[in-house]
């Protein structure tokens, strides 16, 4: 469930970045900062926190298990 | 002079490092090729950032912003921060996790296991190599190309033949590509995969550290952040551009123009109103013709630009960050992390990185607008506002250092992964891993390496004029290509051998139709603004999935293998 989740908030994030609502807008945040740059740069902000929900509640545990247990490097390859 | 002082003093100590590192180097072969698995968070999360972005985070970030506006950061960076860390989480970590349990140390090891197919991965091995060759060449030629104007006057009777009159005395490309080239090749000569570890972590931290320092300077330059957002170009009621401002040099500040200069002139737009709008600082295209003046004949041109970026490119252009899924140099990064949690950094910062590097980066290039001349060549437009605003030689030094930095933390990386898959996909795979001892086996390696290199520079110079930006671009939509086959590789049980060899050959065919097309590298859309890579992807995709379902699925043992129950997974 917690995973879907995260899968949904990433598909909403893809939609999310297209910002087609301030497309032509100028408008310039704190007089310098136009607000398309000052939404994508937020945007750069929901992703590193998508990132932290992803490992707090998709995190791959039985992957690492697997990785770490019985390791057969010896004789792969 | 004093620029060109700093800029060895830099490439000096980058060598120390590689010394340092190599001094860290335990001898064997798993410690060249992957750094025995021990490399940490912070680490990784340098070497992978300093890996993905080239010369284009701070230079062509800058330029693209100079011609298209700020649509610039959310076509290209802010889209790389979501996918990006999606494919770390996604793809980098369960590939770590085959490799730390099975020992690959390269892609084609793992596609050759996983479609257990041999072909597969002589198949791959050019197309790899043929994808990484020409990112190589970027970074060489850029280095070339940023190192010329700033030392400019520096040796006026020796480098009597510029590669443009102003900048007669300059270091010529040819000696920078040389010595970029001699410094890369020395510490990933000596320390192998911890070396470039290293000297990525040293040259990512420099290259963010003189992005924000240029930033702020140009904004001192400008009068202040308030006064840097009047400063972009301008349309007025009768469709003119015109720049407010100039920079007077003798009392070095921003001055208003009496009379707004005229630059250009709108010639389509689907915008009804556009008076006093500043373009760079929204997205709608429009069409408009500026002027330039040839620096060599004096002679003044006109040429055409689209300012603003088309909403369907806009959203294609979310393929074009699914290319690291597909890195050989990544893949190799990704193999060295010490751990599953290792990766927990990289996906939460990455988006952020790349947010202070390219933000900065975006709003000088739409500053530029306003006070540089709009026939300036897009990657000059970085160090031409320094210049303008700044003048200061030793900064100037340090932020070429920067650009050299980004261009150096890929550059190494690249020539280690071609050493480390000619060693072990072609040479260890075809003898036999007991034909040659580990100290053999480093030494195939290092003689590649050397090779590659060489034959490298001699490309670069051959290719010396080539656009290398537009060059980056059908780098990154190859490997976007190759996806479906490293996806459906971890997720799709039935991808068949029949459909990954069926989906490489419809991504390759497809990407060289295009890049035909292009005229070899020039810029391409497809209809009302599609990128090529998006097409490519998804012939890609449908040839895997068409493909493997009519074909016999993978062997039972093959899929316990990489997709084993529950309970073991």
């Amino acid at each position: 469930m917690k995973k879907r989740v995260i899968w949904f908030l990433f598909l909403l994030l893809f939609i999310v970045h297209q910002d087609f609502w301030w497309w032509d807008d100028a408008f310039l945040v704190f007089d310098f900062l136009p607000i398309g740059l000052a939404f994508h740069a937020g945007f750069s902000i929901v992703c590193a926190i998508l990132g932290w929900a992803a490992i707090k509640y998709a995190w791959p545990h039985d992957l690492e298990r697997f990785a770490e247990e019985n390791n057969d490097e010896e004789n792969a390859i | 002079m004093t620029t060109l002082i700093v800029i060895i003093l830099y490439l000096c100590l980058l060598l120390g490092l590689g010394f340092f590192s190599s001094r860290l180097f335990r001898g064997t072969s798993k410690d060249y090729f992957v750094a025995s698995h021990s490399i940490g968070p912070f680490l990784l999360l340098m070497s992978v950032f300093g890996t993905t972005m080239t010369a284009f985070a701070l230079v062509g970030s800058t330029g693209k912003s100079f011609e298209r506006g700020i649509g610039t950061y959310g076509l290209m960076a802010s889209i790389s921060g979501l996918v990006h860390a999606g494919i770390f989480f996604l793809i980098g970590i369960r590939l770590w996790a085959f490799g730390k349990k099975y020992g690959y140390i390269t892609q084609i090891q793992f596609f050759r296991a996983r479609f257990e197919s041999d072909g597969l991965g002589y198949l791959l091995f050019p197309i790899l190599v043929l994808l990484v060759v020409p990112y190589l060449l970027i970074g060489i030629i850029g280095a070339g190309k940023t190192i010329e104007p700033v030392t400019a006057g520096a040796f006026t009777e020796i480098f009597t033949n510029p590669t443009a009159p102003q900048w007669l005395g300059g270091i010529p490309p040819w000696l920078t590509g040389l010595v970029v080239s001699l410094v890369v090749l020395t510490y990933v000569f000596m320390g192998g995969s911890r070396g470039a570890a290293y000297a990525n972590t040293f040259q990512t931290i420099v290259f963010m550290v003189m992005g924000v320092v240029a930033f702020v300077y140009i904004i001192n330059g400008l009068g202040g952040m308030e006064q840097a957002g009047k400063v972009p170009a301008r349309i007025t009621e009768k469709g003119i551009i015109v720049q407010d401002y100039q920079f007077d040099k003798t009392t070095k500040e921003l001055v208003k123009n009496e009379k707004p200069k005229p630059i250009g002139r709108v010639t389509d737009s689907t915008t009804v109103d556009l008076s006093n709008k500043q373009p760079h600082l929204a997205r709608t295209p429009i069409q408009v013709e500026f002027k330039k003046k040839n620096p060599k004949t004096g002679v003044i041109s006109s040429f055409e630009r689209e300012l603003g970026i088309p909403f369907i490119t806009f959203l294609s252009y979310f393929f074009i960050p699914l290319s690291v899924g597909m890195f050989p140099h990544l893949f190799q990064h990704w193999l060295t992390a010490k751990s599953a949690k290792a990766f927990r950094l990289t996906v939460i910062a990455h988006p952020l990185c790349i947010m202070v590097v390219w933000v900065p980066c975006v709003l000088v290039g739409v500053w530029a607008s306003g006070v540089l001349p709009p026939g300036i060549p897009p990657p000059a437009v970085l160090s031409a506002m320094l210049n303008l605003l700044v003048g200061d030689p030793v900064l100037t030094g340090l932020l070429t250092a920067g650009v050299l930095a980004a261009i150096m933390s890929s550059l190494d990386s690249q020539f280690l992964c071609l050493g480390t898959i000619f060693t072990n996909d072609i040479v260890i795979h075809r003898a036999g891993k007991n034909k040659y001892s580990d100290k053999q086996v480093i030494l195939i390696a290092r003689v590649f390496i050397v090779v590659i290199v060489a034959l490298t520079y001699v490309l670069a110079m051959w290719a010396k004029n080539a656009n290398v930006f537009d060059l980056a671009i059908w780098c990154f939509s190859g490997f976007s290509a190759l996806f479906p086959v490293v996806f459906a590789a971890l997720y799709w049980k039935r991808a068949t051998k029949e459909g990954a060899f069926a989906s490489i050959i419809a991504a390759l065919i497809s990407w060289l139709y295009f890049f035909h097309l292009s005229g070899y590298g020039g810029e391409l859309v497809i209809g009302p603004g599609i990128i090529p890579a998006a097409v490519c992807f998804a012939v890609a995709a449908i040839a895997m999935v068409l493909v493997s379902l009519l074909t016999k699925p993978p062997t039972e043992e093959t899929l316990q293998k990489f997709f084993p129950s529950a309970k073991k997974l």
